[in-house]
């Protein structure tokens, strides 16, 4: 075994203190009883259960919940395809165009995609709204998607749909019942990645959304614009450690799945 | 050294009447630029275990692929059962391959990588259940159907392959390589049971190896391939024996090679490194025309006196290099300033002997019977 | 035989025609792109170079099919580039343009800084822990950008902890104004970019063969000349890779700048913002986009140009 240097060991030390610190102090200030956020005034939860009462923000954060799920189901079905259809169509027409289409967005600085888009729907005048902020963000999602299922389709052993082909499955079956197990993984990762982008998702919801559909960061955002609120505090804790532990636990999942399901060559 | 004997030559090859269950006309496979099958015809027949033995990089690989549909012709045609493949995708094809790499689905333990075939099939669920316990026991599997592909070690992925090609008893079924990843001694098992099983199933076995022995061993007729053609087809001996060209004799196991002119009787060549040399087959060439005479390490004798009676060939050199394999001694004994024999004698007596010592001055000599005539 | 499928003269056209789901599957995303990406895009070059009105939409000319012919030429009349000179003219996008690029750069040099020691640290740690480092490093990732954010507004407001802290170590007399400032922008880009930068770092530094630096040592070079001329060259391409996957969104900001720095300078996503919804210029905010788009462009073609160029070597 390795063994890991003073300085190596300070330095990983300062790093993992610079991420967590600021979250462990928001996490920490969110049970302050006092109203003054600065001022300690002892340990106590009134602000998690002022936030249940507090409908218009639990009504975002269901409008935030119900977009996420829609748009990262749908990106992970768009993406699963745009990246099936790069890795094994080999030269279609417009494959150029395609890909191009697949890598702009991510470089795209949220602003741009999220102006562009808005101008979309005012030019086709379709009502803004749930719906609009949804289409948003499955296509910025999507491709996101793409790129870990194509990375996972690259590294895919080409003779393995050729052997469930010489074995009598027609090409589609072939897709079901072997590639798809095999590439799963990435797909749910990409299913993840899709849901955090959606839920995380300040400036192009803003854009593109319309009256009735305040999601959540939408709803944060205008509250802590003017200063730091202890509600705030509390809601942000709350979605930090949902996500932690939904991170931890997929990544657990991965480790096991990945250790049953991958060849050891 | 090869077990050429162990088989029997194979029957329907020589009877005229029967007809061939694959059929492979002038077929042509290029990628870009490269034509990795050129014009290749090639007949195998019902019950056959056919070799395709060459070089990496000779098509062998391709033609397999051609076979089990993987690969679409840019001319020629494959006909199974007197029936045009072209149109018929690999998954329509009565024909199975097992994979070089094994190809075993890593999300499926090996009862399902087994019964997949069948599945596709429609096969009811009992007779699956049936075959699947059947083919495992005859591939010595049993116990282990619940494991997945990765808990197995790798003789044992290697039986799993060869019963998930086998269950669903194709017409003809393909090897690639399906020995590569083993070591020597289970290679040497596998090669027996993979003969076991052909006979007991009674199928049509077609693989693709780049080992000679390999090839001896377990084919009844090999094609040796060589820049996308078969230079040569037939029993293993014939191979061995009567190579058709340079290429082959030299590719084929380990060879001696002088080249010279044909004598005017035709059945001596004249003017080699090694002087003239004589065989016994008239050659049908004209006199004077440049040919190579190809002689097996293991024809030619070596001794301290001169051999009695002289044999066709003989001559003297000194030994410049003894190499000891075990069950043989490689000597290589310089007959001229040009010219080095190669002779491979078996080590019979005990206590390291050796027929001669590097410097010796020896005779070097070979009946014409050993020496091949080649023209190409 | 127990009838394999035989089917052989079935279906002689069973490979012949693409079936329908093989077109789809190339269809569906595709047209979903170009309706909700192309299109959008070309829409805001359009109006980049329309003009404001007060109307709804708030530009002219608008593009009305119904006019026919005429109505395509008065459409193209329309166009001008009015925009675009306005941004020239008036130094508030200038200055715009070099403050977001000024940020990004120099935050982008800090992230490199501080993420090559991190990533280099976590390299050499024992295999079974990187996996752990490197699931720590991505999880705040996960977490909302706006939620990383605000816990600086925390650390950072004025009788924050960061303050009191300063105070009782006597390191300050005067409680120093850290909100609305650079330096919070930059705490706050550091922050959020760090895993972007340390992640890309940490693969190529992992990728390299430990022989490598025995050979080097065995060759009897010092420990930081083996780091120098070993090491650093060999983990160039995660270096690249880290500096584009920051800079080039760094940029186009606007929650960091919008939070924690001021409005008195605003960086480039911070004025389309407030040309978009403060000032209701619809064509002028698109003008500032598409030059954006433009100067985001340069770095990845000019990167892909060399990485094209090294394929060929």
């Amino acid at each position: 075994m390795r063994k890991v240097s003073a300085f190596n060991t300070a330095t990983i030390a300062a790093g993992m203190a610079f991420l967590y610190l600021p979250i462990a102090i928001l996490v920490i200030y969110s049970f302050n009883d006092s109203r003054l956020v600065t001022v300690w005034g002892g340990w106590s939860t009134r602000w998690y259960s002022e936030l249940f009462s507090d409908e218009p923000l639990l009504d975002s954060a269901l409008i935030s919940l119900r977009l996420a799920l829609i748009s990262a189901t749908a990106a992970t079905v768009l993406g699963t395809l745009a990246a099936v259809a790069l890795v094994r169509f080999g030269r279609f027409r417009g494959r150029l165009l395609f890909s191009a289409m697949i890598y702009a967005p991510l470089v795209m600085p949220e602003v741009i995609t999220g102006l562009s888009l808005l101008l979309l729907f005012v030019a086709v005048a379709a009502e803004r709204g749930f719906w609009t902020v949804a289409i948003a963000h499955s296509t910025m999602a999507m491709c996101f998607v793409t790129i870990i299922v194509q990375s996972r389709l690259v590294d895919f052993d080409t003779s393995l749909e050729e052997a469930a082909m010489d074995l009598g499955a027609p090409p589609l079956r072939t897709f079901l019942s072997v590639t798809l197990p095999l590439i799963f993984p990435a797909i749910a990762a990409g299913w993840m990645l899709a849901f955090a982008l959606s839920l995380d998702d300040l400036v192009i919801a803003s854009f593109t959304t319309g009256p009735g559909a305040t999601t959540l960061p939408i709803r944060i955002y205008s509250e802590v614009r003017l200063g730091v609120k202890p509600e705030m505090n509390a809601v942000c804790s709350i979605m930090v450690g949902v996500v932690g532990a939904a991170v931890i636990v997929a990544s657990l999942f991965a480790k096991l799945t990945g250790a049953r399901g991958a060849p050891s060559q | 050294m090869h077990s050429v004997d162990t088989k029997q030559a194979f029957a329907p090859v020589t009877e005229p009447s029967s007809r061939p269950l694959l059929r492979i006309e002038s077929l042509t496979k290029r990628f870009g630029r490269s034509t990795v099958i050129d014009q290749l015809s090639l007949d195998i027949y019902e019950g056959e275990f056919f070799a395709l033995l060459g070089p990496s990089g000779c098509g062998k690989t391709t033609l397999l692929r051609l076979i089990a549909g993987f690969e679409r012709p840019n001319a020629g045609r494959i006909l199974l059962d007197e029936v045009d493949l072209a149109s018929v995708p690999a998954y329509r094809r009565p024909v199975n391959m097992m994979f070089q790499s094994y190809a075993l689905f890593p999300h499926l333990n090996v009862q399902a990588n087994v019964a997949f075939g069948l599945k596709q099939e429609g096969v009811a669920r009992r007779e699956i259940a049936y075959r699947v316990a059947h083919i495992l026991s005859l591939v010595k599997l049993d116990g282990l159907a619940k494991r997945r592909p990765h808990e197995l070690s790798g003789g044992q992925r290697q039986r799993v392959a060869l019963a998930r090609s086998l269950v669903k008893r194709p017409r003809v079924l393909l090897l690639d390589e399906p020995m590569a990843a083993l070591d020597k001694k289970l290679r040497r098992e596998t090669q027996a049971e993979l003969i076991a099983l052909q006979r007991e199933l009674k199928l049509t076995f077609i693989i693709v190896t780049h080992d000679q022995s390999e090839a001896m061993t377990v084919a009844d007729r090999i094609g040796v391939m060589n820049q996308g053609v078969l230079v040569q087809v037939g029993p293993a001996p014939e191979i061995y024996e009567q190579p058709k060209s340079r290429w082959v004799a030299d590719f084929v196991g380990d060879v001696n090679l002088f080249e010279g002119r044909l004598g005017e009787d035709r059945r001596s060549v004249e003017g080699t490194a090694a002087g003239s040399l004589h065989t016994t087959v008239k050659l049908d060439a004209t006199p004077g025309a440049t040919v190579s005479v190809a002689v097996r390490p293991e024809k030619i004798r070596i001794s301290r006196e001169p051999p009695l009676p002289a044999p066709a060939n003989c001559t003297t050199g000194k030994v410049v290099e003894v190499s000891y394999l075990g069950d043989a001694s490689i000597y290589k004994v310089r007959v001229a300033e040009s010219c080095v024999i190669k002779a491979a004698l078996a080590n019979v007596g005990g206590g390291g002997y050796r027929v001669a010592a590097i410097g010796e001055e020896v005779w070097v000599s070979f009946p014409a019977d050993a020496a091949i005539v080649l023209t190409q | 035989m127990t009838a394999p499928a035989m089917a052989v003269n079935e279906n002689p056209a069973a490979t012949a025609r693409a079936p329908l789901w093989r077109e789809l599957v190339v269809r569906v995303p595709y047209i979903w792109l170009v309706v909700f990406f192309l299109i959008p895009f070309l829409i805001v070059l359009k109006i980049s170079l329309s003009q404001t009105a007060l109307a709804q939409p708030p530009y002219v000319p608008v593009f009305d099919l119904a006019a026919g012919w005429d109505g395509l030429v008065a459409f193209f009349t329309g166009l001008s580039f009015d925009n675009y000179r306005l941004l020239v003219s008036d130094p508030l996008y200038a200055l715009s343009y070099v403050k977001s690029v000024e940020i990004a750069a120099f935050s982008t040099l800090v992230l490199l800084v501080i993420g090559y020691p991190l990533a280099y640290a976590i390299a050499r740690t024992p295999p079974r822990w990187q996996a752990v480092l490197v699931l720590l490093t991505i999880l705040p990732f996960w977490t909302s950008m706006l939620i990383r954010i605000y816990a600086w507004m925390n650390i950072l407001q004025h009788d924050g902890p960061l303050n009191q802290l300063l105070l009782a170590l006597s390191i300050v007399k005067e409680p120093p104004v850290w909100l609305s400032t650079e330096t919070a922008i930059y705490i706050g880009i550091v922050y959020s970019y760090l895993p972007f930068m340390v992640l890309p770092l940490y693969a190529s530094l992992q990728k390299i063969d430990e022989a490598l630096i025995e050979a080097a040592a065995d060759l009897g070079a010092p420990r930081w000349k083996i780091f120098w001329l070993i090491t650093v060259p060999l983990s160039s391409a995660g270096m690249v890779a880290g500096v584009l996957l920051c800079f080039i969104p760094i940029v186009g900001e606007f929650v960091i700048p919008d939070l924690l720095g001021g409005s008195s300078e605003p960086m480039i996503g911070q004025t389309i913002w407030m040309e978009f919804f403060g000032n209701k210029d619809w064509p002028v905010a698109s003008a500032v986009a598409v030059v954006l788009l433009c100067l985001l462009v340069t770095p990845i073609v000019v990167y892909q140009n060399q990485t094209m160029r090294a394929v060929e070597q």
